[in-house]
């Protein structure tokens, strides 16, 4: 589903990706790791084309997101993304944020695009919010307005990009079930996160990156287990360790 | 100031009237297409294509150093001889107030796009929206929302400056003022009231422009 190969990115002379190779399949989940800084941000911004790469290809759904002739707002339709700071649009109601792109990029009728809008606010909880603005919301409720935006585009990958870190603790749960229901429900994800439990419980394999390369890339039983590199055990006694 | 004679202002009103709608009309039109043209500019200057880019900050940067009576001054000469045939003074005036106010609109729009956050455009384009259609229904729509009052306030100034209209022989209520004051010989009264009317409607444009800010702060 998702092809990463070998791909480096600078910013000017600073080298943020090193010759990262992974993949994804389809229905798998795979979850991104590391300290910050390390670049798994930036890498999953490149998978959907938001950050352009300077090496390498990535190739979604047989469509190569580097290549010039691609239509990458075409693909992009099909790529789902929830962002760390979950960048609803804060002029319109949630409705209309739901709606926007079906009606635009999917020509959906109002009607059709509000009763797919009605449908998956209803799944992560949240219809009795639908006319609300964003700014209304809680955080964790916005992130799950977020991940309802996405699936209503029908997306054959779900790309989330930090979805709790941003969140208070209470509300990083309700955020995290929503994902672990969708992963249970067969949606090929990419997760970039610090939460391991999330990891442990869904992940098929898990993705650990440090200083712009991808450093392991394991099942989780095996990442959790018995990590092969310092930097990774490193990493999880620090995390691992509350 | 005893023979201060209101009957002048009271029996020149209808002309008077005519020259104000003359210079809220070209106000009026001056801000809409100034802020359509601006729009563009600052667009073109945030393109990321650099000979667009170029090209809009050449013109903004030329505009912003010369003065608006040298534009309206071109204009009036310019614009007959590349459409080979005259528009009139109201036209060329117009043409004139646009150009020069999209430059100055052009940098408010830019710092008011560049405040919205990055993280909207990547939100946008996620979900499959091409290039206009986020300018269009997620980045200009809040960009203009935070604007709002310093474009106003750029109206206010684009007003007065309607009163240089004068020198190609446009009639509007400053040289209705100025008309009168010489033909009755009251120019006391006339460019008292004259500031009168200038005062009240820039005042209340400022006051509005107070309250859309505490609006908007709170």
């Amino acid at each position: 589903m998702i092809d990463i190969k070998n791909i480096s990115k600078w910013y000017g002379s600073f080298k943020v990706l090193s010759d990262c190779s992974s993949h994804v399949d389809q229905k798998e989940v795979v979850v991104v790791c590391g300290p910050s800084g390390s670049g798994k941000s930036t890498l999953i911004k490149c998978v959907n084309g938001l950050e352009p790469i300077q090496q390498g290809n990535i190739i979604v759904d047989g469509a190569d997101v580097t290549a010039k002739g691609t239509n990458l707002t075409e693909l992009r339709a099909r790529i789902g993304m929830v962002f760390q700071h979950f960048e609803l649009y804060p002029h319109m109601t949630v409705r209309n944020n739901l709606c926007l792109a079906q009606e635009k990029v999917l020509k959906r009728s109002c009607d059709e695009a509000v009763s797919r809008a009605e449908l998956f606010l209803d799944r992560v909880g949240l219809s009795e919010h639908i006319d609300k603005h964003p700014g209304q919301l809680s955080g964790g409720q916005q992130q799950r307005v977020a991940i309802a935006r996405s699936l209503v585009m029908d997306p054959i990958v779900m790309l989330f990009d930090e979805p709790t870190s941003a969140l208070d603790p209470e509300m990083i749960n309700e955020v995290l079930d929503v994902m672990v229901e969708l992963a249970e429900d067969g949606m090929t994800m990419m997760v970039v996160t610090h939460e391991m439990g999330f990891a442990k419980k869904v992940a098929d394999r898990v993705i650990f990156m440090d200083e712009g390369s991808i450093v392991e890339d394991r099942s989780t039983e095996e990442f959790f287990g018995n990590p092969e590199s310092d930097r990774a055990k490193d990493f999880l006694s620090k995390i691992l360790n509350h | 100031m005893t023979d201060f004679d209101f009957n002048v202002i009271w029996m020149s009103l209808p002309f008077l009237w005519e020259g104000l709608q003359l210079s809220l009309w070209l106000t009026f039109l001056a801000v809409i297409g100034g802020i359509v043209l601006g729009t563009l500019l600052a667009l073109a200057r945030l393109s990321g294509i650099v000979p667009l880019a170029l090209v809009a900050a050449g013109y903004v940067n030329l505009i912003r150093s010369v003065p608006l009576i040298l534009v309206i001054f071109w204009f009036y000469f310019l614009v007959p001889l590349v459409l080979g045939r005259p528009v009139g003074s109201f036209y060329s005036a117009l043409i004139a107030f646009v150009l020069f106010e999209a430059a100055y609109y052009s940098e408010i729009i830019r710092a008011g796009i560049q405040s919205v956050a990055r993280g909207q455009k990547f939100a946008g384009q996620s979900t499959g929206l091409n290039y206009w259609q986020i300018q269009r229904y997620v980045i200009l729509p809040q960009a203009f929302r935070n604007m709002i009052p310093i474009l106003v306030t750029q109206g206010i100034i684009l007003f007065q400056d309607t009163s240089l209209v004068f020198v190609v022989s446009l009639r509007d209520f400053m040289t209705a003022s100025s008309i009168v004051a010489r033909t009755e010989g009251r120019l006391v009264e006339m460019y008292v009231f004259a500031a009168i009317v200038y005062f009240v409607i820039c005042f209340t444009g400022s006051m509005l422009v107070r309250r859309m800010k505490d609006r908007m702060a709170t």
